[in-house]
């Protein structure tokens, strides 16, 4: 699940990270407020979207006084924010971050992430900040710094602080080693406390304040882990329904996998991988599939029911495809599913089904007698030729 | 032969008693697996069709011989029980449970990991988790596999997808080609065996004459199987990606099928097999038409 900066920052401070103080805002007014009593010299003001990129398309901006806060405020709320992350619509922006604008003397890349080539959690680094983190990995991978963390010890005070030496490595610095040693461990405490997939500080910052020298997390962005959040019932809160796709969200609550594309062929396929393939397929035959949709293992009846009502929903969709290897259910139990769902949802696009196991041929035979719109496949290249077909004609 | 499991696998059930756990052990045991024992904490004493239910693993593994086991549990509990099973000394565990959080499936590899050179030999193998099982056609199946879709021959399958292998072997029958074993290593980011793993095992094992890969996108597991078949493997290699036309940053489905960060790509996959001389089935369609003509340019 992703969440907005301040959502980050919120869990990150909590666990000891430290930041230029901030506050967030839904109105200009609440903006001028909260920089009033940050009562700092200048502030940041910043969109909070599901997208990186902001500052690109004009999302993030510098105010002199609260005033202007308001100001800036008035002109981010509200905009549909383009950033490279968004595509070409963009994002409506609903809150703003207002920071204290602090001077970055230098900026550095830190992240934790779950490294999969190796089971283990990696500690991540780099001397480069505001960077793209896989661009650089990619073309100077010698300028990153890593070290990988054993479960069963975690993160050692003496690790984080040879990655602070790593990571720090200018003189001038040298004093700062201790607190980046401090918030790199409070960074892994966040990580494993909240069942983090991702947190990444990007850029973390040597700042100058009146009394010296302070390092702290310009911005932050925090993943967590959807198969964890049952244990973090007050981070679970945290999903901004505004960010996620009304009906991706609505699937996920019955327990169906769903996510929109662009194209104007439906499909309903039982298992994820066969789900994605069938995409492909539907591509390779011209076609541009709309949906991906994992209905399931048994596929029935109410499942198949519900995941019609998601494909149907988007106006683009002109034809339906319906791909199912009837695993432990037989095809004919899943075939009569498939027509009375279709009836119960008053299907009025073309409707290619294709099935494949137990008990086919009758499968294909109840699907061929219902009374409706509905053609039967021969195997999965007839079927992607039938579905783009149908949705050429319509 | 086959590979890692046959008519001698003794398998022990955790979470028996549960609705799935129930239904799957009755299909396992009718299709000839041996079904020693069921583990549910509280419920030892008990029986499901016969089958002897115990409060620990331990006390089943003790009681029964039991040597693999098969984890059909709720999640929360998932990484728990491939702890206990390893601690209980059986040598496979077969995790289907899938949603289990990220963080609780690094602790128990670590977890497994420490029994690599204790006295009693190698570390315990995990398979799994959030996948179908494993199955040698006509002597064992563990996991929820439709058996119908298999028959025994000479071609091992490996796949990170269910309802892929499923297609892929059920195509390979109707051409008349079985399969020697059949391994779902889950579609998580953390998983226990991988691919290269699986793949060494086909190379040693003399029934494997083929091996079909079925990898999608996410992570670069496909590229290091890539490379260890480059340079490893005698035995031709079919493969097979999904998710050409998946967008960047969106979970497919499967927790670990991700392009995050414009890695983890089709089209890189594709690349690195092709690359490695693996002959890669354009379509879902054609997969066993594939696997059919590689046999048929080897004999």
């Amino acid at each position: 699940m992703n969440i907005h900066e301040y959502q980050a920052k919120e869990i990150l401070k909590s666990h000891g990270v430290s930041m230029p103080p901030g506050g967030v805002a839904e109105a200009p007014d609440e903006a001028e407020t909260v920089a009033r009593e940050l009562g700092c010299a200048q502030f940041i003001v910043k969109a909070q979207i599901h997208a990186g990129g902001r500052g690109k398309g004009g999302g993030i901006k510098l105010a002199k006084t609260p005033a202007e806060v308001r100001q800036q405020a008035e002109n981010i709320l509200g905009m549909q924010l383009i950033t490279p992350q968004t595509g070409p619509e963009g994002k409506l922006v609903r809150q703003v971050l207002v920071t204290e604008a602090v001077h970055l003397d230098k900026e550095f890349y830190l992240a934790i992430l779950v490294d999969r080539e190796i089971s283990q959690l990696a500690l991540i680094g780099c001397a480069e900040g505001g960077i793209n983190i896989e661009e650089v990995a990619a073309q100077t991978p010698e300028k990153i710094i890593r070290t990988q963390l054993d479960p069963a010890f975690g993160l050692t005070p003496f690790q984080a602080r040879q990655f602070a030496y790593r990571l720090i490595t200018d003189e001038a610095y040298r004093e700062l080693i201790p607190k980046a040693t401090q918030l790199i461990l409070s960074l892994y405490d966040a990580f494993t406390a909240c069942d983090c997939s991702l947190v990444e500080i990007n850029p973390l910052a040597i700042v100058k304040t009146g009394d010296g020298l302070d390092i702290a997390a310009v911005d932050a962005k925090v993943n967590l882990d959807d198969n964890a959040l049952w244990r973090h019932p007050e981070l679970a809160a945290m999903r901004d329904p505004h960010e996620e796709d009304a009906r991706e969200l609505e699937a996920s609550e019955s327990g169906l996998s769903y996510i929109r594309l662009d194209g104007n062929i439906g499909c309903m396929v039982n298992g994820a991988g066969l789900a994605m393939a069938t995409m492909d397929i539907i591509k390779q035959h011209g076609g541009e599939p709309a949906n991906f949709l994992d209905v399931g293992g048994g596929a029935s009846t109410e499942a198949v029911a519900h995941a019609f009502r998601l494909i149907l929903a988007d106006e683009n969709v002109k034809a339906v495809l319906v791909n199912i290897f009837g695993g432990i259910m037989k095809c004919d139990t899943i075939a009569n599913g498939i027509v009375e769902a279709a009836k119960q949802v008053s299907l009025n696009v073309p409707l290619v089904v294709r099935l494949e196991g137990t008990n086919v041929e009758l499968g294909k035979q109840i699907i061929a007698d219902s009374e409706m719109n509905v053609q039967s496949a021969e195997g999965l290249a007839d079927a992607a030729q039938l579905a783009v077909a149908a949705a050429t004609a319509a | 032969m086959s590979i890692l499991v046959n008519k001698y696998t003794k398998v022990i059930v955790q979470g028996i008693t549960g609705s799935s756990g129930r239904f799957h052990t009755e299909q396992c045991a009718a299709y000839g697996t041996q079904v020693v024992a069921g583990a549910v904490p509280g419920r030892g004493g008990s029986d499901v069709n016969g089958i002897p239910v115990f409060d620990t693993v331990a006390e089943g593994v003790a009681a029964t011989g039991a040597n693999t086991s098969m984890i059909l549990v709720p999640a929360r509990f998932a990484a728990d029980s491939v702890m206990e099973a390893a601690a209980a000394g059986v040598n496979l565990i077969v995790c289907i449970s899938e949603h289990i959080p990220v963080l609780d499936m690094v602790r128990a590899k670590a977890y497994l990991a420490r029994f690599q050179g204790a006295p009693t030999g190698a570390a315990p193998r995990l398979i799994g988790p959030n996948c179908p099982g494993i199955i040698t056609p006509g002597e064992c199946k563990i996991g929820v596999m439709p058996a119908f879709a298999y028959s025994r021959g000479n071609v091992g399958i490996v796949s990170r997808s269910g309802t892929l292998t499923y297609e892929a072997a059920f195509q390979l029958k109707q051409l008349g080609i079985g399969q020697s074993t059949c391994v779902g290593i889950g579609g998580d980011p953390v998983i226990g065996t991988n691919f290269v793993d699986v793949l060494q095992l086909f190379e040693a094992d003399a029934e494997t004459h083929a091996v079909v890969m079925i990898g999608e996108i996410g992570g670069s597991a496909e590229e290091t199987a890539a490379a260890f078949v480059k340079a490893k493997m005698s035995k031709p290699v079919v493969g097979f990606i999904a998710g050409q036309t998946a967008p960047s940053g969106k979970r497919m489905g499967h927790a670990g099928a991700i392009i995050s960060g414009g890695k983890g790509t089709a089209a890189e996959k594709i690349a690195a097999l092709e690359n490695a001389d693996i002959v890669v089935a354009e379509s879902l369609a054609t997969i066993g038409h594939t696997v059919a003509s590689v046999l048929a340019n080897v004999a």
